[in-house]
């Protein structure tokens, strides 16, 4: 018989202090700015992004964080602002801040993050709840920028992990030409490398046809080697990808951005609670939850989080708190998550899906890590240039 | 001699007969099925499995145990069983999503946490009158009624709180705050002290009734397992006031807990994903539910082992014990 417990008397004593009666009434203001972000013709717009995709994952915690401060009279309120020009975006945010708005959940392009960032006063707490641009987690560096939306490193980190898993080893790689797909590519690139997958074969995809009609014409000369395992596509806006299942050379599994895709969320993710949260979801916006939404409603549930386990409402304090040790957010991942205090990261699993079902969750059984597994995903400490 | 002997055999038969009219039955829900299977405790076979209403989770006895409750989460209902027929014989407004619930000592008042409404519905059984609808944190799930019958809690599982809510005026009283995901509450036969498992925190609080003050948090830690897995969720204290056992989820253990000074005896190995359990007659045997594994698991409480497992249905969820 072991004796394995261990006290937690800091808890114990902060409990102690916080009895209801000991609650401030606290009011906690959060800004949401969405960049309307126009992506161009695809060929594939059977199923568009929604317009309120983020937003409404933002609407759904201030539910969840009211119903919750009802109890211990903190109140949460948002204002949203949504403009495709950055520099109205921008004016938005100074203005808010000089209204008194210390929270600022952001789903823009890497761009518009960047400047507002460096605009906004130290003591604004800002979160990147909308772009997966890998290079603001490993050199774009700021205390106070937290990142709640996975990074396309993670992203492909989970697949290549799942690949690695399932020994398909060989891979054939499609690459569009818009810059995301280039990003989301090189970031499946670092993660074969990584996990010891070999690219046999990368062809950029630079056709204009009309392929609804001639897929299974054009796919098959186009994918046309002399082995693969599995084809990865970077198609990030769902232009030409989803007309290369069922239409490769060889019949193999496609992967990426199509097919068996790495995603942050999604309505087939259901085990751990979130069906309850996919059904109060559903139950606000009547459609389904998706990735953005997920990140806009960890990034309002982690202030309300650390509001109320400290009582308190400044950025600063809630900024350290959220940084620190004693944070946990239970997210509907089976596991509690925090942030990684080298680049403000929100470590996490990564659901494999493909559309109609959960495949598997990442990080893998077996790939190790000396502090915490959530680190075998993403930049981990030795690749971020941050200090 | 011919009839001595077979009235001799006519009292084996009838003795036979009598142990298994009197064993001791295992009612299991099983969440994935929409069935309840029925356990013989003394051959530890499953002996029948009944169709309920969707996604059956919380399961509780009639005092008398004439008639089993059962939260239907999926049909939003509790559907009310006739333990002699197994037939439903009713069903009870529970409000919507229906998870958990306990029963007042009185036998009447079912107090039922709604998953989806943020809400906790208490309910008599006789007239199917909905006495109230408390308003309380974000994903309601544990539910239990102090043995004294003053005092009903509920957890919230996104709102990280018990609520303690006054069985005579049904009144929100009090609100502890607690560890991430608090999941089941478990009363010791004094009422005075009440047991917290939080899930995703990875401990259970024991928290002094009056004071409605955490006095003590239990935290846990199995060789070989993350410590993120280790996600305590049902809870069960022995009548004689020596253990708290608590099933600990993912990591496919329950650990005996001393209940005097709540320090971590043993570990017991059990089937996947651990849930609930329940004690037989003379509490030397637990039963645990095993979501992933489809089985209960069934532990020799003198050794501290698990002896046996018996394959339920899908995903089974609660586990009731009938003398």
């Amino acid at each position: 018989m072991r004796l394995n417990q261990k006290k937690n008397t800091l808890a114990i004593s902060l409990a102690l202090l916080l009895s209801s009666e000991a609650y401030a009434n606290l009011e906690v203001n959060i800004s949401y700015l969405k960049q309307e972000i126009d992506k161009g013709p695809v060929l594939s717009n059977i199923l568009p992004e929604p317009d309120n995709a983020g937003i409404q994952g933002a609407k759904l915690a201030i539910q969840d964080s009211n119903t919750t401060g009802r109890f211990l009279k903190h109140k949460y309120d948002l204002q949203d602002y949504s403009h495709s020009d950055a520099a109205q975006l921008l004016k938005q945010a100074q203005q808010q801040y000089s209204e008194g708005t210390r929270f600022f959940v952001l789903n823009t392009d890497a761009k518009t993050l960047k400047e507002i960032t460096k605009a906004l006063p130290a003591d604004a707490l800002i979160f990147n709840a909308g772009t997966q641009d890998d290079e603001l987690r490993q050199s774009f560096c700021s205390p106070n920028l937290l990142h709640t939306s996975a990074s396309r490193a993670m992203l492909n980190d989970a697949l290549a992990q799942l690949l690695k898993a399932k020994r398909l080893q060989k891979i054939f790689v499609i690459t569009g030409e818009q810059p995301g797909d280039i990003a989301y590519s090189n970031a499946f690139k670092r993660s074969a490398k990584r996990f010891g997958l070999s690219i046999v074969k990368e062809k950029k995809w630079s056709f204009d046809t009309d392929l609804r009609r001639t897929a299974q014409r054009e796919m098959p000369l186009f994918t046309q080697h002399k082995g693969y395992d599995a084809v990865f596509v970077a198609d990030e806006r769902g232009d030409f990808g989803e007309y290369v299942l069922y239409n490769t050379w060889l019949p193999r599994p496609v992967i990426g951005t199509q097919g068996l895709s790495p995603v942050a969320w999604h309505r087939v993710v259901e085990q751990y609670g979130a069906a309850q949260l996919q059904s109060r979801f559903d139950k606000l916006s009547s459609r389904w939850m998706n990735d953005k939404d997920y990140a806009s409603w960890a990034a309002v549930r982690s202030v309300a989080e650390a509001v109320t386990r400290t009582n308190k409402n400044d950025a600063i304090n809630i900024r350290d708190y959220i940084r620190s040790d004693e944070f946990e957010l239970a997210a509907f991942k089976g596991r509690k998550l925090n942030y990684r205090e080298w680049n403000g990261q929100l470590r996490q699993p990564i659901p494999v899906i493909h559309p109609r079902s959960l495949v598997s969750q990442s990080p893998q059984e077996g790939f190790l890590h000396p502090k915490n597994e959530l680190d075998t995903l993403g930049f981990d400490r030795a690749e971020v240039d941050c200090k | 001699m011919n009839f001595k002997k077979s009235l001799t055999t006519l009292a084996i038969c009838s003795t036979l007969a009598a142990t298994s009219l009197y064993a001791e039955t295992a009612y299991v829900s099983n969440e994935k099925d929409d069935t309840i299977s029925v356990i013989d405790l003394d051959t530890m076979e499953v002996t029948e499995t009944l169709n309920v209403g969707e996604r059956p989770r919380g399961i509780i006895f009639s005092k008398d145990y004439t008639k089993l409750y059962i939260c239907a989460s999926d049909s939003d209902t509790v559907q009310v069983m006739d333990l002699k027929t197994h037939q439903i014989i009713s069903e009870l407004p529970s409000g919507e999503d229906p998870e958990q619930f306990a029963l007042h000592p009185n036998d009447r008042h079912l107090y039922i946490s709604n998953e989806d409404d943020a809400l906790v519905t208490i309910v008599d059984t006789e007239t199917s009158d909905v006495l109230a609808q408390i308003d309380v944190g974000v994903e309601p799930e544990g539910m239990a009624v102090s043995p004294n019958g003053k005092i009903a809690v509920n957890t919230s599982e996104t709102t990280n709180m018990v609520h303690w809510i006054d069985t005579t005026t049904y009144e929100l009283i009090d609100n502890t705050l607690v560890d991430q995901r608090p999941r089941h509450v478990e009363f010791s036969k004094d009422s005075k002290v009440l047991w917290a498992s939080s899930e995703i925190g990875g401990t259970v609080s024991v928290i002094d009734t009056a004071s409605r003050q955490i006095v003590e948090k239990i935290n846990f830690e199995i060789k070989g397992v993350h410590r993120d897995k280790i996600q305590p969720v049902g809870v069960k204290l022995s009548d004689d006031g020596r253990y708290a056992f608590v099933a600990l989820g993912p990591s496919n253990h329950v650990a005996v807990v001393n209940a005097k000074t709540y320090e971590v005896e043993d570990y017991i190995l059990v089937g996947r994903r651990v849930w609930h359990m329940a004690f037989n007659g003379d509490q030397s045997r637990l039963f645990t539910t095993n979501g992933i594994s489809g089985d209960v698991s069934v532990i020799d409480v003198s050794k501290m082992k698990a002896i046996k497992s018996i394959k339920v249905g899908r995903y089974p969820w609660g586990i009731i014990v009938k003398p």
